[in-house]
C-alpha cells in the first residue's frame, strides 16, 4: 500500500495557507533534511532544482515531527486552524 | 481587569479534550466549579491518536460505570510478545481472562468523544474547533487563553495540550523536545470480519488480544511495534525514536509496511483493508524529561506532562490519573481562592507520590541503556533467540551436542568477550535500578 492510498483513508479541511513554515534559507543549507524521512505523510521534498523546500501541507497528519527533528530548529510550526487539517475517526 | 476581561472569565480553563483533559475537567465540574474544556478538534477525539488500549483501573476512578455504558471494543485476555527476524519469529505469550478485566481495546475517536459527552453531562463546557494559539501571563502568573478569536480568562489553566505542548514551552515550563526523547508512531486500522479476528487470534466474541511487536524492519533501531485486536477491526503499527530518522533515509510508513509483510504477520491482516492511517509523536524522554508541573495559575498533565511509561505501553492510565490529580488541586486552590505557585505545587507532590513518577524512576534508566545498546540488545540478541529456536528445532542429523557447540561459538565470535561483558554489566545496571534503587 503506498503512501497516497493511506492517506486518502483519511478525511481532511485543508486550510488555503500553510501552517507549517520552514525558512527556506536555512532548508537550503541543510545537510540531511531530516523532515523529509520522518513526516509519515510525505510532507516535505526539496526540489534540487527550484532550490526550495516543497510543503504540502494539506496532507498534515499534525504529528509535530518536523519540528523536532528540524536541525536548524528554524521550522515555524503551528496547528491548523480549529476547523482545519485532519480529521480521525478511528484514532 | 476590564468588564470585557470579566466576562470571558471562568474558574477553570482545560486545553485539550484527551484523556487528561477531560479527566481534570470533570473533576473540577463535580466539585461544583465553573470549567471550560477547549478541544481544537471538530469533536474530542478527532485529532486523537493512540495505540489502542486503555486500562480499567484507571477509566473507572473517573467513570465507575464505563464498562456497561461506553464504546469498548474487545477485553484483552492475551499479550503476546513477538520476537521478529527478518524472515523467522519466536513468540512468547500470556494469556488469562480475569474476571475483572485489565485493559480494552478501544476506537479514540468513539470513546474520547463518548467521556467528553460524559463531561458535558456533569457540567463541563465543551468548547470545540478552537485552539489557543498562547497563554496570557500577567505578573509572571498564566491568567488565560488566546484563542484565535478571543482572549478567555480564568483562575488557574490546566494544560492538557499533548506530547507537542507549545503552550508548556511558551511559559518555560518545557523545554523542546530532543528527537531522541520522542518517537513516531504510525498505525493502520484494518478491517476483518469479527469471526476471522476470532479464529486467527483464538479469542471469542468480546475477547482480544495484544501483540507487542520487536525486531523485524526495526532491528537495531529503538523502536516497537504492536497489534491490537478492535471488534471489526485490527489496529497494527509501530513506533520508532525520531533521531533514527535523522541519520538514515528510512521512512516510518515504510518500515510498517514492512512489518505488515513479515511472514510472521502478514497472515493476522490477510484480506483486511486499511481503513484509517493515522501518526502521533510519543513522549519517550521518561522521568527525566518530565517537566515541573505546576507553576502560577497553571498545571501540566499527560503526554504535555511526557506522563508514559513506555516498558509498559502505558500512557492513557497515567493521564487520566494526572488529569485527576490536577483537577483536584484546582478544587482546593478555588476554594482557598490562592492560585500561586506554592498551591498548585501540590499537585506536583501528589504525582510524586502516585504510582506515576514511582513507575517512571523505576525505569529512569531504561531509555539510556537502550539508546546506548540497541545495536546489541534490539538486534543481535534478537537475531540470537530466533537462531538458538531454529538450532533447537533443527533435524538434519547433526548431533546436538554439535549444533549447541556451534551455536555458543558463534555467539562468543560475534559478540566477543569484551561485549558480553558490557552487556551483561549493562543488564545488571539495569536491574538493579528497577529492584533496588
Amino acid at each position: 500500500m503506498n503512501l497516497d492510498d493511506k492517506l486518502a483513508t483519511l478525511k481532511y479541511t485543508p486550510d488555503s495557507v500553510s501552517h507549517l513554515k520552514p525558512n527556506n534559507a536555512d532548508c537550503k543549507t541543510c545537510k540531511n533534511r531530516p523532515c523529509e524521512n520522518v513526516c509519515p505523510a510525505g510532507v516535505y521534498e526539496w526540489l534540487e532544482d527550484e532550490q526550495k523546500l516543497l510543503v504540502k501541507y494539506e496532507n498534515c497528519l499534525e504529528c509535530g515531527a518536523c519540528r523536532i527533528v528540524c536541525e536548524k530548529q528554524s521550522l515555524d510550526w503551528e496547528y491548523p486552524k480549529g476547523t482545519k487539517g485532519v480529521m480521525f475517526k478511528k484514532g | 481587569m476590564t468588564e470585557l476581561q470579566k466576562e470571558n472569565k471562568t474558574e477553570v480553563i482545560v486545553v485539550g479534550a484527551g484523556p487528561a483533559g477531560i479527566s481534570a475537567a470533570i473533576t473540577v465540574a463535580r466539585a461544583g466549579h465553573e470549567v471550560v474544556l477547549i478541544e481544537r478538534g471538530t469533536f474530542a477525539g478527532s485529532k486523537n491518536v493512540f495505540g489502542g488500549a486503555i486500562y480499567a483501573k484507571a477509566v473507572k476512578e473517573i467513570f465507575p460505570d464505563f464498562e456497561k455504558n461506553a464504546p469498548i471494543e474487545r477485553k484483552l485476555i492475551e499479550h503476546k510478545f513477538a520476537i521478529l527476524g527478518e524472515s523467522d519469529s519466536t513468540v512468547v505469550s500470556y494469556r488469562k481472562n480475569h474476571e475483572e478485566a485489565i485493559s480494552y481495546s478501544v476506537i479514540r475517536g468513539k470513546f474520547d468523544r463518548w467521556m467528553a459527552e460524559e463531561a458535558k453531562k456533569e457540567g463541563v463546557i465543551l468548547v470545540e474547533e478552537t485552539v489557543v494559539r498562547e497563554l496570557i501571563v500577567e505578573d509572571e502568573k498564566v491568567v488565560g487563553v488566546k484563542t484565535e478569536l478571543e482572549d478567555y480568562y480564568a483562575d488557574i489553566v490546566i494544560l492538557a495540550d499533548g506530547v507537542n505542548s507549545l503552550l508548556a514551552r511558551q511559559i518555560g515550563l518545557r523545554e523542546d523536545i530532543e528527537p531522541k526523547d520522542a518517537a513516531i508512531s504510525v498505525k493502520e486500522v484494518i478491517k476483518l470480519d469479527k469471526n476471522i479476528i476470532n479464529d486467527r487470534f483464538l479469542v471469542n466474541e468480546e475477547e482480544g488480544c495484544v501483540y507487542e511487536l520487536f525486531g523485524g524492519s526495526m532491528l537495531g533501531k529503538l523502536g516497537l511495534g504492536f497489534i491490537y485486536t478492535n471488534k471489526d477491526s485490527i489496529s497494527i503499527g509501530l513506533g520508532v525514536t525520531l533521531d533514527e530518522f535523522t541519520k538514515a533515509k528510512i521512512k516510518p510508513y515504510e518500515l510498517l509496511d514492512k512489518i505488515k509483510a513479515h511472514p510472521a504477520i502478514a497472515p493476522l491482516i490477510k484480506g483486511g483493508e486499511t481503513i484509517e492511517y493515522s501518526a502521533h509523536l510519543i513522549p519517550e524522554g521518561g522521568y527525566k524529561k518530565v517537566p515541573t508541573l505546576s507553576g502560577a495559575g497553571v498545571m501540566i498533565v499527560g503526554d504535555a506532562a511526557m506522563l508514559v511509561n513506555n516498558m509498559h505501553w502505558e500512557g492513557t492510565n497515567l493521564a487520566m490519573i494526572s488529569g485527576r490529580l490536577a483537577g483536584e488541586t484546582a478544587v482546593v486552590a478555588l476554594s482557598k481562592k490562592d492560585f500561586n505557585e506554592d498551591t498548585l505545587a501540590r499537585y506536583q507532590e501528589a504525582v510524586e507520590k502516585s504510582f506515576i513518577m514511582k513507575d517512571l524512576h523505576t525505569y529512569r534508566y531504561l531509555m539510556d541503556i537502550m539508546h546506548d545498546k540497541k545495536e546489541v540488545f534490539l538486534d543481535i540478541y534478537l537475531r540470537k533467540i530466533n537462531a538458538f529456536f531454529e538450532m533447537f528445532t533443527s533435524v538434519d542429523g547433526t548431533p546436538k551436542r554439535e549444533l549447541y557447540r556451534r551455536f555458543i561459538i558463534n555467539f562468543i565470535k560475534e559478540r566477543g568477550i569484551k561485549g558480553l561483558c558490557s552487556d551483561a554489566w549493562a543488564v545488571i545496571k539495569l536491574v538493579w535500578s528497577i529492584l533496588v534503587k
